[in-house]
Formats: C-alpha cells, sequence, structure tokens
C-alpha cells in the first residue's frame, strides 16, 4: 500500500454514465429553461468525474488501507481515549426502524426514538449525577459552547450582567478557552502548581464578582485527579460562579464519583470518548450536556419530556421553553450516535462501567510503572486514565525530540500517544491506553517505548527519519501553510 | 470481566502488583465525600446485558417508530430522503475510517486526509469557490459560523437574513449571535417569496444571508444579493443546496463570498435529524479566517505527495481563545459518505437525481393545484420542495392524521392552512397519484378538515 492513490478527479473517464443507480423517471421533465427561466440555470455541467463503480470502490478501499483504526491496534492519543468501539452498537443504529426517521415526523410515529432519547438522558443522570441532559450539542466543543451559554444565559436572567470573567487552569483543553470566548467571556487563567494540579491560592485571588464561572477538567489533562475539587467548586459557588466540568476524562471516573456530587453545574460529555462510539477520522461524534436544576429553564429547545395522559403519545417534544438559548443546531442532535451510546451502557450497566474506568486506571497505571525508568515524568501525583511523560531526557543528551519518539512508534506498528499536550509541560506525551486495550497491547506498547529509549541513545537518527516504512515519510507542513494546496 | 474489557480483574491485580500497585488503592485519591457509595440510580441498570438482551431491546425499540421506507413520506424542511447507494455503506463501516481519529499523524492517516482533501475539492467544485473546510457539525452550525466569519472580516457586528433561511438555522444563528453579542436582522420575503427588493441599505451590515432554494423550495436570483453586499462593503452568503448545484448556477459564479449548508441530501440516512454535515465554503480571500479543519497537499521529504491537516494557526489548539472558532471536531465519515456520493453519482448521476426531483416536485404540485382544493402559496420556481394553502380554510394537522391512518406522512403544517411538501427522485408516479386522490376524497368527501 506504499504506491500513491491518485485523486478521484485525475481517474480515467472510460465509460458514459447510464445512471445505473437510479430507476428511469416515471414522470414528464418538464422544460426546465421554461419553468425556471435561463437566469438560474446552469450553463455547463458540473465539472466532476463520471466514474465506475468499481474505480470509485478501488479508489476508497486503498484510501482506507493507508490509515490506521483501534482494529489494527493500539491507539493511546491521550485525551481522546480511544477504545473499542463494539460492532453491536453499529447494527442498532443501522436498524432502518431508527434510520428510515426523519427529524420532523410527528411525535406519535417516532416513539422508539423518543423513549430512547428519554431512556437515554435517565442513564446519563445517573452516571454523571445530574438532573438532565440536551442531546443537541454535536461535539465537545460544541457541548462546551453550548454550556457556557446557558451559564451565561442564567447570569443574564439574574441580571448579573457584569459576571464576562470565565475562569479556565492553564492546563485546559484549547477548546475550553475557545468555547468561553465565543459567548464573549474574558479568559482569566488559573495556573497550575507544582504538583500538577490547579493552584488554590492562585484561584483565590483570581476570583472576584466578576467571575461568571469556572472551566474544569477532572482528572485533568495531565491525568491528574483534582482532589481539591469540593474546594475549587465551592469557592466559585461562593463568589456567585458557576461551576463547568469539562467531561473529556469522564472515562477515569465511570461509577467512582460524579461532576453533579464534586459541585459541578453544567457538564459535557464526548460520548465519542467515553461511551465507545466510532470517532470516524474526525467525526461525527456527539457532546451531550448535563444541568442541575437551575438551569433547566436555559436548556435548548426542544427537551424530551414523558407525559402521563392516556389520550396523548406518551413521549413527546418541548419546544415552549421561553428562557430557553434557542437551539445550536437543526433538530434534536446526532441521534445515531446516542443509539450507540444508548447500547453502549446497556452492555455495562452501572457495575459494569466501575470496571470500565478501573480497567481505564489500571492500564494507564501500569504502562507508566513499565517506562518509568525510561522516560522522564513530570509529575508524581498518581495517575489516572492517562498519564505525561516527556522526551526532555532524550532531547537533553541526544538531541531527540517527542515528535521523533513519536514517529518512531508508528515503525513498532503503533499509534502515537498525543504529542504537545499540555502546553504547560515541555516535549509532552500524553498516553492513554484505555479500558479495552489488550494484555499484548500494553506489553507490546511498554516494550516498544522502551526500546525506543535504547535507539534514541544508540542510533539517534533512526528516530530522527521514522516513520520508515509508510505511505509517506514525514510531510513538510510549513511548505503546506505557506503555500496551501486546499483543492483539486 | 465486564463488557468488551479484555483483561480480567484477577489479571489486573496481577499486573498491578508486578509494579508494586494494588488495585484497591487505584482511586485513593479520590476524596471520600465524593466517591459513589449508596445513591439512587433508577433508570440506569445494575448489571450489563448480552448483546442478544441489546439487540432484542433495540429492535423493540426501532419497530415502535413508523418510518419513511414503509409510510409515503412528504416531509423535508431541510433534510431529504434520497436514494443512497450500496457501496457508501461498505467503504464508511471499513474500520480504517469509522475508527480513526482526526488526522493527527498524517503518515498514518493519508487516507483520512486524501478523502477530507477531495470532499474538499469537490464541495469547492460544486459551490463556484476557492476555499472549503473539512466540514463542520450541520447546516444550521455552518450557518452561523459563516456569518461569524463575515463579522471577523468586516469588524461589523450586525448581519442581514432572509426569513426564506430554514426556521432551525435561524435559531441557531440567532443563539450563536446572541452568545457573541451580535446582532441579527431578519428580513420578510417579498410576495413572491423571495429575497428581491428586500435588501436593506446601509453600511453597517457585516453580511446578508439568503437560501436557496429558500425555506418554501423556491430557487432564488443571487445577483442582487452580491450587488447589494458589494455596495455596502458587505459580504454576501448563501446557504445552499449542493443536488440543486447541478441544475442552477453555483453561488460563486454568481459572486457569492460564501457558500454554506447541509450535506445530508447527499446519501446520508435521515437518522432522525442526525448526525447531519454541514459544508463551508469561500472566496481565497477569507482562507485564514475560515473555522474548523482544513486539509491542504504537500510533500514529504523524499519529494512524495502528502496531505496533512494545514493553516493551523486558525484553531484553538493553537490559538485557544483566539481562534476562529472553538472547532475541533468535524464529520469526516460523512464528509467522506458524502465524497463517495458525489463519486458514485458524477455530474451525469447527480443532474439526474436534480432533475427527477425538481420533476416530480412540479408534478405533484400541479396535481395538487388541479384539485381545486389548494392554491399556490408563492407564484415563484422551485426545486423539490413547495408550500401550497388550503383553499377553504380548515387544519391540516387534522388532514395530516387522517393521513396517517392511511400510511401517508403527510407535509409539514406551517400553519393551519399552509402546507410545505418535498419530494425526491425516489418518489413514484404511483404514490403521487394515489396521494393527491386520497387527500381530494378525504377533503371532498370525508370532511376531515372540520368546518
Amino acid at each position: 500500500m506504499k504506491h500513491q492513490t491518485n485523486l478521484i478527479f485525475d481517474l480515467p473517464q472510460t465509460g458514459e454514465n447510464k445512471n445505473r443507480i437510479l430507476q428511469k423517471c416515471d414522470v414528464i421533465k418538464p422544460n426546465f429553461p421554461e419553468f425556471y427561466g435561463e437566469d438560474l440555470l446552469r450553463q455547463e455541467d458540473l465539472d466532476i468525474p463520471n466514474l465506475s463503480e468499481i474505480q470509485v470502490l478501488r479508489h476508497y478501499t486503498n484510501l482506507s488501507a493507508k490509515n490506521y483504526g483501534v482494529e489494527n491496534g493500539p491507539y493511546p492519543l491521550g485525551s481522546c481515549t480511544m477504545k473499542y468501539n463494539p460492532k453491536v452498537n453499529e447494527n442498532m443504529a443501522n436498524l432502518p426502524g431508527f434510520k428510515n426517521t426523519h427529524p420532523l415526523q410527528p411525535v406519535e410515529t417516532v416513539q422508539g426514538n423518543l423513549t430512547l432519547l428519554y431512556n437515554l438522558e435517565q442513564q446519563l443522570n445517573a452516571i454523571l449525577g445530574m438532573d438532565h441532559f440536551t442531546f443537541q450539542p454535536s461535539a465537545g466543543a460544541h457541548g462546551e459552547l453550548t454550556g457556557i451559554m446557558m451559564i451565561k444565559a442564567f447570569h443574564e436572567a439574574n441580571g448579573n450582567l457584569e459576571r464576562t470573567v470565565m475562569l479556565i487552569p492553564d492546563s485546559a483543553h484549547g477548546t475550553n478557552p475557545a468555547s468561553a470566548a465565543m459567548a464573549e467571556f474574558e479568559i482569566r487563567e488559573i495556573k497550575s502548581n507544582a504538583s500538577g494540579l490547579v493552584d488554590v491560592e492562585d484561584l483565590k485571588q483570581k476570583i472576584d464578582d466578576k467571575v461568571a464561572g469556572i472551566m474544569l477538567t477532572n482528572p485533568n489533562t495531565l491525568g491528574l485527579f483534582e482532589k481539591d475539587v469540593k474546594e475549587i467548586t465551592g469557592l466559585v459557588h461562593a463568589a456567585g460562579g458557576l461551576c463547568y466540568y469539562d467531561g473529556a476524562n469522564a472515562n477515569a471516573i465511570l461509577m467512582q464519583t460524579r461532576p453533579g456530587d464534586m459541585g459541578f453545574d453544567v457538564v459535557h460529555l464526548n460520548v465519542h470518548k467515553t461511551f465507545g462510539t466510532p470517532h470516524g477520522g474526525g467525526g461525527p461524534g456527539a457532546g451531550p450536556v448535563g444541568i442541575k436544576k437551575i438551569l433547566e429553564p436555559f436548556l435548548p429547545k426542544p427537551v424530551v419530556k414523558k407525559i402521563d395522559n392516556a389520550n396523548q403519545p406518551k413521549y413527546v417534544l418541548d419546544y415552549d421553553r421561553p428562557q430557553s438559548i434557542g437551539k445550536v443546531r437543526a433538530f434534536t442532535g446526532s441521534f445515531s450516535v446516542y443509539i450507540k451510546t444508548y447500547a453502549y451502557i446497556l452492555a455495562y450497566g452501572k457495575q459494569g462501567l466501575a470496571e470500565v474506568s478501573e480497567a481505564a486506571v489500571a492500564n494507564a497505571r501500569y504502562l507508566l510503572e513499565r517506562v518509568r525508568d525510561s522516560y522522564h515524568v513530570p509529575y508524581q501525583e498518581p495517575a489516572m486514565h492517562e498519564f505525561i511523560i516527556t522526551a526532555a531526557w532524550q532531547k537533553e543528551k541526544y538531541g531527540v525530540i517527542t515528535t521523533d519518539i513519536a514517529k518512531r512508534l508508528i515503525d513498532y506498528g503503533y499509534h502515537p500517544p498525543t504529542v504537545y499536550f499540555p502546553l504547560i509541560v515541555q516535549e509532552a506525551m500524553m498516553v492513554e491506553p484505555t479500558d479495552t486495550e489488550t494484555l499484548e497491547g500494553l506489553e507490546g506498547l511498554a516494550d516498544a517505548f522502551n526500546s525506543i529509549a535504547e535507539e534514541a541513545a544508540e542510533n539517534p537518527d533512526l528516530l530522527k527519519n521514522a516513520p520508515h516504512d509508510m505511505p509517506i515519510t514525514r510531510p513538510d507542513e510549513t511548505k503546506a501553510a505557506r503555500n496551501p494546496i486546499l483543492k483539486a | 470481566m465486564s463488557g468488551y474489557i479484555p483483561i480480567s480483574r484477577e489479571k489486573r491485580a496481577e499486573l498491578l502488583e508486578s509494579v508494586g500497585l494494588k488495585l484497591e488503592n487505584l482511586f485513593d485519591v479520590i476524596p471520600d465525600e465524593i466517591k459513589i457509595k449508596d445513591v439512587n440510580f433508577s433508570g440506569l441498570n445494575a448489571k450489563g446485558l448480552s448483546e442478544q438482551e441489546i439487540i432484542a431491546q433495540l429492535t423493540n425499540l426501532a419497530e415502535r417508530n413508523q418510518r419513511v421506507d414503509q409510510y409515503d413520506s412528504y416531509l423535508g424542511a431541510g433534510f431529504y430522503d434520497h436514494y443512497s447507494p450500496a457501496v457508501i455503506d461498505h467503504i464508511i463501516n471499513r474500520q480504517e475510517f469509522l475508527t480513526s481519529y482526526t488526522p493527527y499523524q498524517a503518515e498514518m492517516s493519508q487516507g483520512t486526509l486524501q478523502a477530507i482533501f477531495e470532499w474538499q475539492s469537490y464541495i469547492c467544485r460544486l459551490t463556484g469557490l476557492d476555499v472549503s473546510n473539512s466540514s463542520i457539525y450541520d447546516g444550521a452550525s455552518a450557518a452561523a459560523e459563516a456569518l461569524l466569519l463575515v463579522c471577523r472580516q468586516t469588524k461589523k457586528s450586525k448581519v442581514w437574513i432572509s426569513e426564506g433561511l430554514n426556521p432551525e438555522y435561524l435559531a441557531t444563528i440567532k443563539t450563536y449571535f446572541h452568545a457573541a453579542g451580535l446582532e441579527v436582522e431578519v428580513g420578510a420575503l417579498n410576495e413572491y417569496g423571495t429575497a428581491a427588493g428586500t435588501y436593506p441599505a446601509g453600511d453597517d451590515y457585516a453580511g446578508y444571508l439568503i437560501q436557496s432554494p429558500n425555506f418554501f423550495g423556491i430557487v432564488e436570483d443571487m445577483r442582487e444579493l452580491v450587488k447589494k453586499a458589494e455596495q455596502n462593503q458587505a459580504l454576501s452568503v448563501v446557504s445552499c443546496d449542493l443536488i440543486s448545484l447541478a441544475m442552477f448556477k453555483s453561488p460563486g459564479e454568481v459572486g457569492v463570498d460564501i457558500a454554506c449548508g447541509e450535506a445530508q441530501p447527499l446519501g446520508i440516512p435521515l437518522n432522525f435529524g442526525g448526525p447531519a454535515v454541514g459544508f463551508l465554503a469561500a472566496k481565497q480571500k477569507l482562507m485564514r479566517k475560515m473555522p474548523g479543519r482544513i486539509a491542504g497537499q504537500t510533500t514529504d521529504t523524499e519529494g512524495k505527495i502528502a496531505y496533512v491537516l494545514t493553516l493551523q494557526a486558525r484553531e484553538q489548539h493553537i490559538r485557544r481563545e483566539k481562534a476562529t472558532s472553538n472547532i475541533c471536531t468535524n464529520q469526516a465519515l460523512l464528509a467522506t459518505a458524502a465524497t463517495i456520493y458525489l463519486a458514485l453519482n458524477g455530474s451525469a448521476g447527480l443532474k439526474e437525481v436534480a432533475e427527477q426531483s425538481a420533476a416530480k416536485a412540479i408534478y405533484l404540485h400541479g396535481k395538487l393545484i388541479q384539485t381545486g382544493l389548494f392554491e399556490a402559496v408563492y407564484d415563484k420556481p422551485f426545486f423539490r420542495e413547495f408550500a401550497v394553502k388550503l383553499k377553504h380554510g380548515g387544519s391540516l394537522d387534522l388532514l395530516n392524521k387522517k393521513l396517517l391512518e392511511h400510511r401517508i406522512i403527510g407535509g409539514l403544517a406551517l400553519s393551519d392552512e399552509i402546507w410545505l411538501l418535498a419530494v425526491t427522485e425516489k418518489k413514484s408516479k404511483k404514490a403521487m397519484d394515489d396521494f393527491v386522490a386520497l387527500v381530494s376524497n378525504l377533503i371532498r368527501d370525508e370532511n376531515v378538515l372540520g368546518d
């Protein structure tokens, strides 16, 4: 698969397109130029190729062979929770009874869909310790924006227009400040202390009556549990702010502790991380947002409601919500992703989910211990579901940087960890093996990390020139940005 | 071991012990006061279900729905039931596309990167514009992001939107703009149901947005939009339908600055409204202000063609609060599905889909008017969707309810009397003939509209 795959636009067009796919039109086509007028109509055909089915299939099958997925092997991409995506969930999402329903059908014709969403909301409430969920947000960052909008609406409704500051730790995901900025909040950064946790003293100094809230990830992006979380949420609440939980790392805490009990008012989840729905090469995911009762009036509309009235459909969509922030996308959300989420939660139940977090944390802790002697470990607090190691030693001694180590891991057949994040750690590698990593995967990863550390000493060029056996060697990213070629 | 966890608890304990750790101490760092103890877990099953039980439960739920492949449906309004060729599912269910993530490591993600590059290319060819991003959540959020882009570029804080925009999109834009402290002005349609002659003058508008075909299915002439935007140092935005572009002039050809919309009609299942896949394309001058991921072509160290994520200096993971958007995830898999749809259909196939949809909509419209029970709401040419009005009043809700008994999901009732109906190439002449006959019969003979 090392050879280059032509662009689809460069494939030869060798046959007339007889339109094998569609049945023949059974009404008479009107004279379109007459009906629409020449001004509206395109004068030339679209410039897209007419190809045969086998050409298209081979093209994309060959492209797929240049990808690496969770079913190829370990994918320890920190903060992304690349766990196994159960196959049966795909089958369930493809059931025609779900797939062939239109979002604007009368509610009495989609009782199955609404029951599923209602039940899923109950499940998520229980797992996260919240009172309500909205399913509209289409991704984690979209959920952040939705949650932040609700916090803004809450303060507006209370007449607190001067609350314009969002507190965000310096270790946070980039989406946190970006989302808060989209809702016009001023970002006030909270420092991390030497242990890698939120510096509570710094927080105290930065809290004032302009604070609208705080956005926190727990465990944080260093993979460490913010054990002062109750004090932190207490401080923010006492100052009149609300607390936002970034659920990117929720896999670490499933059924061990709940954001609702930590004092959070808003939570988003990435179901493509925590609940094993596929990442799809970058989407579609889904980012449902959970809230405490005080924020209920501001939920996006519609909201799924259960009605106990024999004469009405049991589940309805409630649009009559005068204080709602409105909508963050069309319709009710990424429904088929939620089918997979629901099936995932059913497969585990309360006890099983507790084992998910246990396995996720155990795998990370074990892997960390296995590579601890080979790499600099910047923080000594116990790791949760992911951990940070760095290339600091290798850089100083052999001029080998994190990129080189990551690229060399590809030669070993593994997807590299997340690199150069969080930004507060130099040469960071963020490793998250997840709960579904196999024994051979864990041992293989550990062995690869350790032998790469040896190679760095013995033959640094081996790392600097990696990867050696992929469809491409390292791409020139500077050239790509300087002279952008963005289409064919 | 539970569910899909491959290592048993015993083995896990053993592994941890081998490195000096204990299973029972894993969560010691969580303070006792917030550890889960005795909580009411109503709604959550205590123990996991087997694969067979899951299939039984979900199949039961799915069967409680009435569906458009078993009922005759006339719903559209943003999501359309076009035919999805069999090949699409086979490719996008390949785990290499399905289970991978955002292509951070280009060397092991050339498949996704090239697929995104091809999506961008198709979107540019269809819209006639220079730059496309790798996709956005859906058509509504794409419109909101397009207008935020317009405000960034012009440094103005007010946009004008024609009421011909899908109301779901309008609601989304209003939500985004309220949060961002920006202003939305909505302009009513003219008596013909288009935006012609309704554009306000004034140099305080950052941009003007119309939808074409608009919410009532009417194909808009974009020339006035472009002219108005140029006169007022504003940008022009069109929320458009990709299938219609096989027949109609593209936004780029007319001079529009930004095109956005929903690519669901390109073979993506209805799925009760999601996931969806939005697109956003713009003129070259807006490239560095675009939101979302963008793939670019470059070369590797040996000079071979390679694809990478590029122009990342716009993005949240680099720029944090100064990013052009908070977008991280796109809709890569669905963008790939839509790309495969375009590849399979080609220009000839796409044109046939568009022409059949239009022909059938025109046929159905004519038949409904012929009954003498309906009149056209607007006298302008439409694409695959149109609005008709009950001539003698009554309640369309009652009519829709009655139709359901006959296994028909009627059009969308925009009011008691206005009905929005959509058809695609999938609709047969016979289904439409039967539908019109039944509607006529229900109204004339059974008096379902009431008095």
